[in-house]
């Protein structure tokens, strides 16, 4: 039926304007439905790629939520430490082959830092099992030093051998300043896409020195110690926030799990990082359901202004149906016409509405990246994203046979002569 | 020849033929019921219709648009309410072409597309209007030169046109593929007295060229002039009072 569609065509093309704006609707909705699709999809990989090669995560006992959240993604704060002998008795064990202690507290202008032990930059993985890449400089090894996630480099603007100064505690706009003990950038991270990007890190021992005059959470009056005299103290730590545990062998991973859980000198506890991730990723899966469920909404609202502007469209062509029906067109080729109209504006409608994402991708990706860490890729549609789209056009084929069935019940009424 | 004989000739030669039609809205009284109204093969009829009178129900009937509820209703000596709903679709299609009283056109076609509009759903009107031309195109063309519509408008979107031109172009789609049958519905209405004449004998000129029979509906009874005969519905139909 090449003429049929050529009909609908020419006869969408009459009413460009109402029909146009209709289609604009659609591609809008279909540009939300995708760009939330393509967010979601992102987050949850970003999400499942924060830490990988993990075997398990040690921390105070709380809940394993908590653990994970403040020990890979730094959100909110430990309510309870660690204590270091743990941490060393758990590294010595023979079934594990290395730890990385974590240790929070402290931000630099709204970024956290992680003291830690230069085994992060040798242990610690992410993404498909790929380690940290130093983008330039090396791991820090003295006190005093620091290496720098890329988004805290890029937002920032440090490079190597700029100097910095730690707050003391996270958040809030009135943090006391460790202004006496400035830290050297003598290393930045690679992009990861993952928290790291966004921290601070330092030793454990700096971690240890910039608090040495300190006692609950503020300068103690008159006790001013010296970068250069701290090496006299004991810098070793009392207390670490939690602990990355990588064993020899993942199947022994229940057994130390159970371990550690049981331990009788320290309340402690292990998490698998990939349960406690698909954990959390159900709780977050319930936001992300409900965006997608209102962006499908969204396409039936404008599915639902399509066939109301074709039925409004409808009292008007009365006549011109009646013609049609003159020069021999059957009621069902009257609703064809109607349907295929539909179908042709939905399919624009869908059409453009990729084309917006796509323009949206090229020129807003690099801002979602700057502002929310999350890495946008210009890829062609995947196989969940072309069945949506099917989706919609078979949905709009569906609600398009309301306009086709009424175009028909009018063709019969009417006959050759319409009543206008 | 036997009587018999003679009658199934008379039959091949009636384009329309009905015996006592009746036909009723649902649930109201009986608006048609015609003993008898018969065309002859080319030849061109006038009926006289008023408003009120049964105009559009007839042509609706005759057109398998509407069924009839009683009677008998052959056209091409083939009985009308045989046939399922799209086979009088096709029927129509192959056979009759129409002409109405204004907004004859498809506003969003050219006036060549319009003119070939019933070649679309009718096979039997392209390849007999490709008998008359080389082309569907060139028949086209020709009927639009015969009808006195300049080559430049042809292009032009239907709605471009003034009332007499789009009538000329809505006869030359109702005539296209040389259907048997025009039905005119008071074509001429919306035009001023001097171009009804022209346009009544282009009209007669072209059906007479195609060999159609021309019903042509309406009110005016100074258009009747030149018709092989003149009919009053008002009369015929017996729901009417007299």
């Amino acid at each position: 039926m090449p003429g049929l569609i050529k009909l609908a065509l020419l006869s969408a093309w009459n009413r460009r304007y109402s029909l146009g704006l209709t289609m604009l609707a659609i591609a809008l909705a279909v540009t939300l439905l995708l760009g939330v699709e393509r967010i979601r999809h992102e987050v949850r990989d970003g999400f499942a790629q924060s830490v990988s090669g993990t075997d398990l995560i040690v921390g105070a006992r709380s809940s394993p939520l908590q653990l994970v959240l403040y020990s890979v993604f730094r959100l909110g704060a430990a309510t309870h430490n660690m204590s270091w002998n743990s941490a060393e008795r758990i590294a010595a064990h023979p079934a594990v082959a290395w730890t990385i202690p974590i240790s929070l507290g402290d931000s630099h202008r709204g970024y956290p830092v992680v003291g830690t032990t230069p085994d992060y930059f040798t242990y610690f993985q992410h993404g498909d099992r790929e380690p940290l890449r130093l983008a330039s400089g090396r791991p820090f090894a003295d006190l005093f030093e620091t290496v720098i996630g890329a988004e805290v480099a890029k937002q920032l603007g440090y490079v190597r051998g700029d100097e910095i100064t730690l707050s003391h505690g996270i958040g809030g706009t009135r943090l006391m300043e460790h202004a006496d003990k400035p830290f050297t950038v003598v290393g930045v991270l690679a992009r990861t896409g993952t928290p790291v990007d966004r921290s601070v890190h330092i030793n454990l021992a700096s971690m240890e020195a910039i608090h040495l005059d300190w006692a609950g959470g503020a300068p103690l009056p008159g006790l001013d110690i010296s970068p250069e005299q701290v090496t006299r103290f004991d810098l070793e730590p009392k207390n670490i926030t939690a602990l990355l545990v990588g064993l020899e062998s993942r199947a022994a991973v229940f057994r130390i799990q159970r371990e550690i859980n049981r331990a009788e000198e320290e309340a402690l506890m292990a998490v698998l990082p990939g349960v406690a991730l698909a954990q959390l990723w159900q709780l977050v899966g319930v936001a992300e359901q409900a965006l997608l469920l209102i962006s499908a909404l969204v396409v039936v609202v404008s599915l639902v202004g399509l066939v109301a502007a074709m039925l409004t469209g409808l009292d008007q062509r009365r006549r011109e149906l009646a013609i049609l029906r003159s020069s021999g067109a059957r009621p069902r080729d009257v609703f064809a016409l109607l349907a295929l109209e539909g179908g042709l504006v939905t399919l624009s409608g869908v059409l453009l509405g990729l084309l917006l994402l796509t323009a949206l991708l090229l020129f807003g990706a690099p801002v979602v990246e700057a502002r929310l860490g999350l890495g946008l890729e210009l890829v062609a549609p995947g196989l969940r994203e072309l069945r949506l789209l099917g989706l919609v056009l078979l949905v709009s084929m569906l609600a398009c046979l309301l306009p086709g069935w009424r175009a028909y019940r009018i063709s019969l009424a009417d006959g050759l002569t319409p009543r206008v | 020849m036997t009587a018999a004989d003679l009658d199934i000739e008379a039959h091949k030669n009636l384009v329309v033929r009905v015996r006592d039609l009746r036909f009723a809205w649902p649930e109201s009284d009986p608006c048609l019921d015609l003993p008898a109204f018969d065309i002859v093969r080319g030849r061109h009829v006038f009926l006289y219709g008023p408003s009120g009178c049964g105009k559009s129900t007839l042509l609706n009937l005759l057109a398998g648009v509407l069924r009839p509820a009683q009677g008998e209703l052959r056209l091409l000596e083939t009985d009308l309410d045989q046939l399922s709903g799209a086979a009088r679709d096709r029927f129509r299609a192959n056979h009759i072409g129409f002409i109405f009283q204004q907004f004859n056109l498809i506003p969003y076609l050219s006036v060549l597309d319009n003119v070939l509009l019933p070649c679309r759903f009718s096979k039997r009107r392209a390849n007999r209007a490709q008998e008359q031309s080389p082309s569907l195109h060139d028949e086209a063309c020709r009927l639009l030169r015969h009808l006195d519509l300049d080559a430049s408008l042809w292009r032009r979107d239907a709605t471009a046109l003034s009332v007499g031109q789009q009538q000329r172009v809505a006869a030359a789609r109702a005539l296209i593929g040389r259907p048997e049958l025009v039905f005119a519905d008071e074509p001429t209405s919306a035009l001023d007295e001097e171009r009804q004449a022209a346009f009544l004998a282009l009209l007669r000129q072209e059906c007479v060229a195609a060999g159609a029979a021309l019903l042509f509906v309406s009110h005016d009874r100074r258009l009747a002039a030149g018709f092989d005969e003149q009919r009053s519905l008002a009369t015929l139909n017996r729901t009417v009072p007299a």
